[in-house]
């Protein structure tokens, strides 16, 4: 079954018709040609395919595309127009938060997504007394980041480049 | 991936007559199982209804005090809203608890409610599975069962509901409000999962073309003395091996009012009914809460892998206990 839809992906308007299997990983990969969310394991246990839909982190992996007709996708690419890179991307490549780099744009969507959560009062499991305004020490980002997994291990230089980023006042 | 027709929902009713109206038609909320689903192979709709837009998105405090959650609510801004987080703190701990900041963006009220069983072997279209398909038999009762049921399983199947929002929900008595072709009706959220007796198949007792439109939390003074605790392999980002959801009222050094869930251990939230009796009244201290532990373990029957789960559900639930009479959340 065919579906048309238009999504607005790193700035660009784009209107797309694809089968109603599709997911919006697929659709984006696949038929628009937009390679910074990687399929791991696309069953929505890795991380790496996570974007910014609408503002808020996700994985696109287990959303249908037909179901997001509409969206504002963000990818690690689009945080860097022109080339500019992200105050978070620069804190990755500053601290060699990375080894072979598959799960990195995930890793950037998703701390870029996790500091708009905790801006927004969001607590989390280890934030005590759910307090809105967590201090979001190393335990915090463990907690926040544990939907990005990294099979090469990097995670003690990913962890430092976000608490490097947040004391740059990359926290929005 | 089987195809599927798909069509997004506007208005409830017709939702709810159009997946009425064809037995292989289902709804579709943050798709983070439904989906993963379809992949698999376990789930083959013909017909996929949306109903991710309706606006079911509130969370509306109630005259008298009760709290109505929107279906379509996101697990990540109902774990995240000042009234949950201030009156009851054990949903919003068992919610933040669940899945990952991705996941609980997408996932629903509702959604949750109804994700299935992470059984290995039902969610395996190459091996034998009850829930998967009645009658080809258990691959767990056998099989690797670890992370299986200790309480309230049958022969038919052993699986455990992986939710923890729900075991939550269970101990705080909050009711599933479902609209169906002859209107609305209300189901207390412990009678809303069923244990597999011989049709392990049937987890909830929602009829084909039902949709959940609200849970409501009544008005009840003593969550806001009330935690979530989660045993799990890793520190983050894992299923639960045991879990417990506990609301604790003190008055003169006696147990005034207690509410126990526990999670892993039955193939739906197990409300601990027992143990609750045996508190109530009971003085506060540390002989009650073992005693309470052991009566609500009595009739554990654990498999051959997961014989870890009675001294780790009863562990857990003393030391939740100690916490919130200490005021420790």
């Amino acid at each position: 079954m065919k579906a048309s839809i238009t999504l607005q992906v790193d700035g660009r308007q784009r209107s797309l018709s694809l089968d109603t299997r599709t997911t919006l990983l697929d659709a984006l990969r696949e038929h628009l040609g937009v390679k910074a969310p990687k399929k791991g394991c696309d069953h929505g246990q890795c991380g790496a395919c996570t974007v910014l839909m609408d503002g808020r982190r996700v994985t696109t992996c287990l959303s249908l595309a037909v179901a997001c007709d509409g969206a504002i996708v963000t990818t690690a690419e689009g945080l860097a127009p022109g080339g500019r890179l992200h105050p978070v991307q620069q804190a990755f490549l500053d601290h060699d938060a990375l080894q072979c780099g598959y799960c990195t744009p995930g890793q950037i969507c998703s701390t870029v997504g996790m500091l708009e959560e905790a801006k927004a009062g969001h607590p989390s499991f280890v934030t005590q007394g759910l307090s809105p305004q967590a201090n979001l020490n190393d335990s915090e980002i463990r907690e926040r980041m544990s939907g990005n997994l990294c099979r090469c291990g990097a995670y003690v230089n990913i962890v430092a480049a976000i608490r490097d980023a947040i004391g740059k006042g990359a926290m929005p | 991936m089987s195809p599927f027709e798909y069509e997004r929902a506007t208005d409830a009713s017709a939702a709810v007559a159009r997946v009425s109206a064809r037995p292989n038609a289902v709804f579709l909320g943050g798709g983070t199982n439904l989906v993963d689903h379809m992949r698999l192979g376990i789930a083959r709709p013909e017909l996929v209804v949306d109903v991710s837009r309706l606006p079911l998105r509130a969370i509306e405090r109630l005259p008298g005090g009760a709290v109505r959650i929107g279906a379509g609510v996101r697990n990540s801004d109902l774990a995240a809203d000042g009234t949950i987080r201030s009156q009851y703190p054990v949903l919003s701990q068992a919610l933040l608890a669940g899945a990952s900041g991705q996941l609980r963006n997408l996932a629903t009220t509702a959604g949750n409610l109804l994700q299935r069983t992470r059984c290995a072997y039902f969610q395996d279209v190459t091996v034998p599975c009850n829930k998967r398909e009645p009658g080809s038999g258990c691959s767990a009762i056998e099989g690797h069962n670890r992370d299986h049921a200790i309480l309230g399983a049958s022969q038919q199947c052993v699986a455990v509901h992986p939710s923890d929002m729900a075991v939550a929900l269970a101990a705080l008595d909050a009711t599933v409000v479902v609209l169906g072709r002859q209107g609305e009706r209300r189901i207390p959220v412990v009678e809303f999962h069923r244990l597999p007796g011989s049709s392990p198949q049937r987890e909830t007792v929602l009829e084909h073309g039902e949709l959940i439109t609200a849970v409501e939390l009544p008005a009840l003074p003593v969550a806001q003395h009330s935690a979530y605790y989660k045993v799990r392999d890793r520190a983050s980002y894992a299923f639960a091996l045991v879990s417990v959801a506990a609301a604790l009222q003190i008055s003169d050094g006696r147990v005034a009012d207690v509410r126990i869930a526990f999670g892993g251990l039955a193939h739906k939230p197990w409300r601990a009914v027992r143990a609750e009796a045996s508190l109530r009244g009971a003085p506060a201290t540390e002989e009650s809460y073992r005693r309470a532990a052991a009566a609500e373990l009595a009739d554990a029957r654990p498999l051959k892998h997961n014989a870890f789960k009675v001294p780790m559900a009863r562990n857990t639930l003393q030391m939740l206990l100690r916490h919130l009479t200490a005021g420790v959340r």
